[in-house]
């Protein structure tokens, strides 16, 4: 996990699930053959209504139309981002995307578990109604050791969660490494 | 403890666990589907090794459900590539396609093939995994990493969950069904409200329950983002159990001094049936306030309204009558689609009443629960106003985008297919 992340802001709203993440109909692409997986960035949160996609302007796509990567490093959420299916697809999405980091006031359990275990973009929380205080397009920096991210946009600074217990994972860079590292499981074939 | 407690410190080979502290504890019984099981088998064999075995191929279970009567060629793709792994594992627990074992929706097939024992522990690719906690076990989903981290260790990492009650009393009068509990549940705590927490049903009148609707109750525990929905194990579990395992297994109650997180009670008598308005579950509405919304399709199925009991419920109110707005009838399982044939209703088969009633009939599968790809049988297309009896309602779950789904139980959709508007159930059932 690098220490300094920066990038832009991407908003959405309150309880964005994995099938806006994600849409259903996509999940059939292999997560392994690079033709394929591609399929996953481009489709990365494609299933937000338009309305809400790049709060607070709307009709922003994450991924530009025929585009595989987003511009967008960071995702800006409200409350349970993540509900719905247990899709290891949503997390992978995002990070195929070109996403790193993810900022909510709360996640649904099973995706928070996929994005430590799997290894992909970073779950920050935050106690600060941040999806009413950073707007699509704003340009950020995040210290992940300090849980400390600016706004560069507006000047503001916020002091997010500590990542806790799972940053031990985080660190390991996926929960297979940390089980290795951790003597659970055998080092690798 | 808790009965979730119970279980977990028994897996984790300790005497007691304290919500809030990480463990790793044996897995009893991994499932997958075809969706989740091909990305899994991927990092298994990234991890562990291209020739690397399962930990133990009688504790797999590999179902496919989700993508099956499509001719999409990566849908078909994911099963054929269950199938080789199945064959290169010698797995006794593949329930192929296309052969008499396949089954059709997961979490309603490990029920009936007697997967579901009390006190074990259970996992899945799949987020409503919760409905095997009707059976007194722990149940929950994962992701493909965390499965793939099963299947070449058998082992997970969890965090013991702080313990919900919900404890229904009274007589459930007859228009009302386990789905308008939990929808009821669901409106009242919310969409998080039970996030990482272990939901608890209790109290008379679900004991009363079938097996069927107590898998109603503990199947939506992720929809308020529970992270397992339990109910102790009585004689109606066991009962069940009787014809369906001949496995070995411990039953696990609650203790009496057992600390929980909340309780929240409900007198079912005085309840009423209820929506979730589009576009999320824990937007309820009783169907009184919502009566007369204009529908152009119902549909009853999935692992939540698509057992045979719901159908039971649906075909009583069917029965003699014919739908007004196209009306998808998707049996859970083959068992379930079997069972439409030979269940009868004042002499009439199931299967012939729904026919009569001008209803389209789907084959057992997840169905257009999830939308799915393009050529899916009920698939929302456009902008269609739909009322289901499955569990999710966000948008585009079940195909369009533009499409808008309430939830409901199946004698209030049967009600409303009859209507061509949100009707209640009250109305015909006389
Ligand atoms: S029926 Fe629907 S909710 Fe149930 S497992 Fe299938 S897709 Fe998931």
């Amino acid at each position: 996990m690098e220490q300094y992340i920066q990038g832009l802001a991407y908003v959405v709203g309150d309880a964005v699930d994995t099938d806006q993440i994600i849409p259903a109909e996509h999940l059939v692409y292999s997560l392994k053959r690079p033709d394929e997986r591609r399929m996953y960035g481009r489709f990365a949160m494609s299933g937000v209504p338009k309305a809400e996609q790049g709060l607070p302007f709307g009709n922003i796509p994450f991924t530009a139309p025929e585009a595989y990567h987003s511009r967008f490093t960071f995702i800006v959420g409200g409350t349970n981002f993540g509900c719905g299916s247990s899709r290891e697809h949503a997390p992978f999405a995002l990070t195929e995307a070109g996403a790193r980091v993810v900022i909510a006031e709360s996640y649904a359990r099973i995706f928070f578990r996929n994005t430590v275990d799997g290894g992909f973009v970073i779950p920050f929380e935050s106690e600060v109604r941040l999806i009413t205080r950073i707007r699509t397009g704003d340009s950020l920096a995040l210290d992940t050791t300090r849980a400390h991210l600016t706004n560069h946009t507006t000047s503001e600074v916020f002091l997010l969660r500590p990542l806790g217990d799972v940053a031990d994972i985080l660190k390991a860079g996926n929960v297979f490494n940390y089980a290795r590292q951790a003597g659970l499981i055998p080092a690798r074939p | 403890m808790t009965i979730t407690e119970k279980i977990l410190a028994a897996h984790a080979a300790r005497p007691r666990v304290t919500p809030g502290e990480s463990i790793w504890v044996d897995v009893d019984i991994l499932m997958t589907h075809d969706v989740c099981g091909p990305p899994t088998i991927d990092i298994f064999k990234r991890e562990f090794g291209e020739d690397a075995r399962v930990w133990d191929p009688n504790k797999l279970v590999v179902m496919p459900d989700h993508y099956i009567f499509t001719a999409n060629h990566h849908a078909n793709r994911n099963v054929r590539l269950l199938r080789t792994f199945a064959t290169e594992q010698a797995l006794p627990h593949f329930y192929d396609v296309g052969t008499p074992r396949y089954k059709g929706v997961c979490h309603v097939a490990l029920a009936e093939e007697g997967f579901n024992r009390p006190g074990s522990l259970l996992i899945g690719t799949d987020s409503h995994t919760c409905t095997s906690g009707a059976f007194g076990m722990f149940s929950t989903g994962v992701g493909n990493t965390d499965a793939a981290l099963i299947m070449g260790t058998g082992k997970i990492w969890l965090r013991v969950p702080q313990t919900m009650r919900f404890i229904f009393d009274g007589a459930l009068p007859p228009y009302l069904m386990a789905k308008d509990l939990i929808l009821a549940v669901i409106g009242d705590i919310g969409c998080d409200g039970a996030t990482y927490r272990a939901m608890e049903f209790d109290g008379d009148a679900v004991y009363a329950l079938s097996m069927q609707e107590r898998m109603t109750l503990t199947n939506m525990a992720i929809e308020a983002g529970g992270k397992n929905g339990v109910i102790a194990p009585d004689a109606v579990t066991l009962d069940y159990l009787r014809t369906r395992t001949d496995a070995p297994f411990e039953v696990v109650y609650s203790d009496a001094d057992a600390r929980y997180y909340s309780e929240h009670r409900y007198d079912v008598s005085t309840m009423e049936p209820v929506v979730a308005k589009p576009h999320r579950p824990d937007n309820r509405a009783s169907v009184v306030e919502v009566a007369g919304t204009r529908l152009d399709r119902a549909y009853v199925g999935s692992c939540t309204g698509g057992k045979l009991e719901d159908f039971i419920a649906a075909a009583s109110v069917l029965k003699g009558q014919e739908v007004v707005i196209d009306t998808y009838i998707v049996p859970a399982t083959t068992e379930i689609g079997q069972a439409l044939h030979t269940t009868d209703l004042d002499g009439m088969s199931l299967h012939d009443i729904f026919e009569n009633a001008g209803c389209l009939m789907g084959q057992a599968s997840c169905g257009a629960c999830l939308g799915g790809p393009k050529d899916t049988f009920g698939r929302n297309m456009a902008q269609e106003v739909v009322i289901s009896t499955t569990n999710r309602n966000f948008p585009g779950r079940m195909g369009s985008k533009q499409a808008s789904v309430f939830l409901a139980s199946p004698l209030t959709v049967a009600a409303s297919a009859l209507a061509g508007v949100i009707a209640d159930p009250r109305t015909v059932l006389v």
